[in-house]
């Protein structure tokens, strides 16, 4: 199963086994990692699971769709050239390893 | 009251979960009990209406929160348990079963309930309203035998719920006829421009729409509904029926136990109750405005940021909830978001394409904007979204004029980073 490790906004790092095909929000909310709201469920709603991607994942991601992009435009924390919102965010083997950074607020 | 005994909440939704999760936030060490009587883990209500109603799947999908996460913030939940009673006075709380619970302070976050026509043969099989997901289950079901059956899904209501009901009956197969008693959709929450883009697309998709319909009575055979008479002699046949006529905020337990209520929990911007040691948040509640005005919401985003403010309430703090309200509802492929409350606009500019439909209206009271309704317009809902929190309003002018970047304002406040166009 990959993997993927969550920075936490107090700075706490913690890695999860992912089911393959789950979205970065899913497994974090299921897991009880903090700083992800996902208030619309995945719906690319609500901005309220905006997460920082780290190197060197980033370009290793399907970019943006047009709707995430327009949605990222205005998140509540700091918009950041690595921002993506987390439940767009599906795990796939290729991603083992990909790490996020959490920002200190989502609403 | 014993300081030592658990904070419990009573309801285990989105309001619910969230107060235990912001309570750890807030530093909370103590015991912690939410309490449902649904049998299943608390989940998500929108997708009942959406993709959950055409393709149910595994409640593992809907759950808000895995029992991991629970787990990790030390909340105990218990489901299938029914609140019966509050007694103020002891600090205790009673259960169907009998026990009683002591408490120290004490949430509620008991939703609301679907409100249900009270008029002849509402109480006929294929009868349904949409509030939980058994709910779901069971109008996915009659829906699927109404397309195989050729029967027509008849919904009553013409709101969100009813129409998001209608667009997925489409998805499915079935035949649709909407029955709404005013003379246009969602009225009481979008202006006629809003609601005219809707009715050209549940038309396009082959739903009947009837406006004016006062529903007299519902017919059956064999317990089975059959037909929806209205007020004009009509009989509208249905396979079944979906009531979608709005919801009653569940105050039953908190008024019993002389809780200020006024159709919802009255409670202010910080989420307090009339009693020092009781939060509520959510669908149950009807906040006091600074006007004096109550409103009551039903919204997610209501139900997490109420929780919030409940959470810090409940440990002493303040922390108002006063962000602009808002919304979402899918409906084919719209995705209509909304911002902020139009009640009392005296003008409506809109910006973007109206047949696509592609665009947003913006509702103004005394030139000031007060809310922004969008179809498919992401941007001008993200941006709205930052300039109602922030007090920050456009001219009319400049929403009308196309080349007008509203981003701009968001800039000129510094409210905007470099690539935040
Ligand atoms: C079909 C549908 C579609 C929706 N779509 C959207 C949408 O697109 N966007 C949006 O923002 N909002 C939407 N909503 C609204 C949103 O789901 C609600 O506002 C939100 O769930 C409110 O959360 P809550 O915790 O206040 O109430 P609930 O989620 O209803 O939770 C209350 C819980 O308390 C339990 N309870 C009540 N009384 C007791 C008792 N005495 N003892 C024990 N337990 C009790 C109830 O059984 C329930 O489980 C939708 C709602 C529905 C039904
Ligand atoms: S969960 Fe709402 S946008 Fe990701």
């Amino acid at each position: 199963m990959p993997q993927v490790t969550y920075i936490e906004p107090d700075g706490r790092v913690r890695t999860l086994e992912v089911d393959a095909g789950s979205s970065v929000m899913r497994a974090a909310v299921d897991a009880g990692i903090d700083g992800i709201e996902a208030q619309c469920g995945g719906n690319c709603a609500c901005a309220t699971c905006h997460c920082y991607v780290q190197d060197p994942w980033l370009d290793k991601l399907p970019p943006p769709s047009d709707d995430e992009a327009l949605m990222l435009s205005n998140v509540a924390a700091e918009r950041r050239p690595n921002s993506r919102l987390s439940c767009q965010l599906v795990v796939e083997p290729a991603l083992d390893g990909l790490t996020v950074e959490l920002p200190d607020r989502q609403s | 009251m014993d300081p030592q005994a658990p904070i419990l909440i009573v309801g285990a939704g989105q309001a619910g979960v969230q107060i235990g999760e912001s309570l750890r936030q807030e530093g909370y060490q103590g015991e912690l009990l939410l309490i449902g009587n649904e049998l299943h883990p608390p989940y998500q209500r929108p997708p009942l209406s959406k993709k959950w109603l055409i393709e149910p799947g595994a409640h593992t999908a809907l759950a808000l929160r895995g029992a991991d996460s629970l787990r990790r913030r030390r909340i105990d939940l218990r489901l299938d348990t029914h609140v019966t009673a509050i007694d103020r006075a002891a600090s205790t709380l009673q259960l169907a079963s009998g026990e009683r619970l002591d408490y120290s302070r004490l949430a509620f976050a008991t939703g609301a309930l679907a409100r249900a026509l009270p008029l002849p043969g509402a109480a006929l099989g294929e009868v349904l309203s949409l509030r939980s997901i058994n709910d779901s289950g069971a109008i996915s079901a009659a829906i699927r035998r109404c397309a195989a059956e050729q029967r027509p899904v008849v919904v009553i209501g013409g709101g969100f719920i009813g129409l998001e009901v209608a667009a997925s009956a489409r998805k499915l197969g079935a035949e649709v006829t909407v029955l709404e008693g005013l003379p246009r959709l969602m009225s009481r929450v979008t202006a006629p421009i809003v609601s005219e883009a809707f009715e050209r697309l549940h038309r396009a998709h082959g739903v009947e729409l009837v406006f004016g319909a006062q529903v007299t009575e519902l017919k059956g055979a064999g317990g089975r509904v059959e037909a929806v008479r209205t007020a004009d002699g009509r009989e509208h046949a249905a396979g079944c029926v979906v009531v979608g006529i709005g919801v009653m905020p569940d105050d039953r337990l908190a008024a019993a136990a002389g809780l200020a209520c006024d159709r919802g929990i009255i409670v202010d911007d910080c989420a307090r109750t009339s009693d020092a040691s009781i939060v509520a948040a959510g669908d149950c509640t009807a906040r006091r405005l600074a006007d004096g005005r109550l409103l009551r919401l039903e919204s997610v985003q209501n139900a997490v940021e109420q929780a919030k403010s409940a959470a810090a309430a409940l440990m002493g703090r303040e922390r108002p909830f006063r962000a602009a309200p808002w919304f979402w509802s899918d409906q084919y492929d719209i995705k209509l978001q909304m911002v902020g409350l139009s009640h009392g606009y005296d003008q409506v500019v809109t910006r973007g394409d109206l047949q696509k439909p592609a665009f947003s209206a913006f509702y103004f009271q005394s030139r000031r904007l007060i809310a922004v309704d969008s179809l498919n317009r992401i941007q001008d809902h993200m941006q709205s979204k930052r300039l109602l929190d922030h007090g920050l309003s456009p001219t009319p002018e400049q929403v009308a004029d196309a080349q007008f970047e509203l981003q701009s304002l968001l800039k000129d406040a510094k409210l905007a980073t470099a690539d935040g166009a």
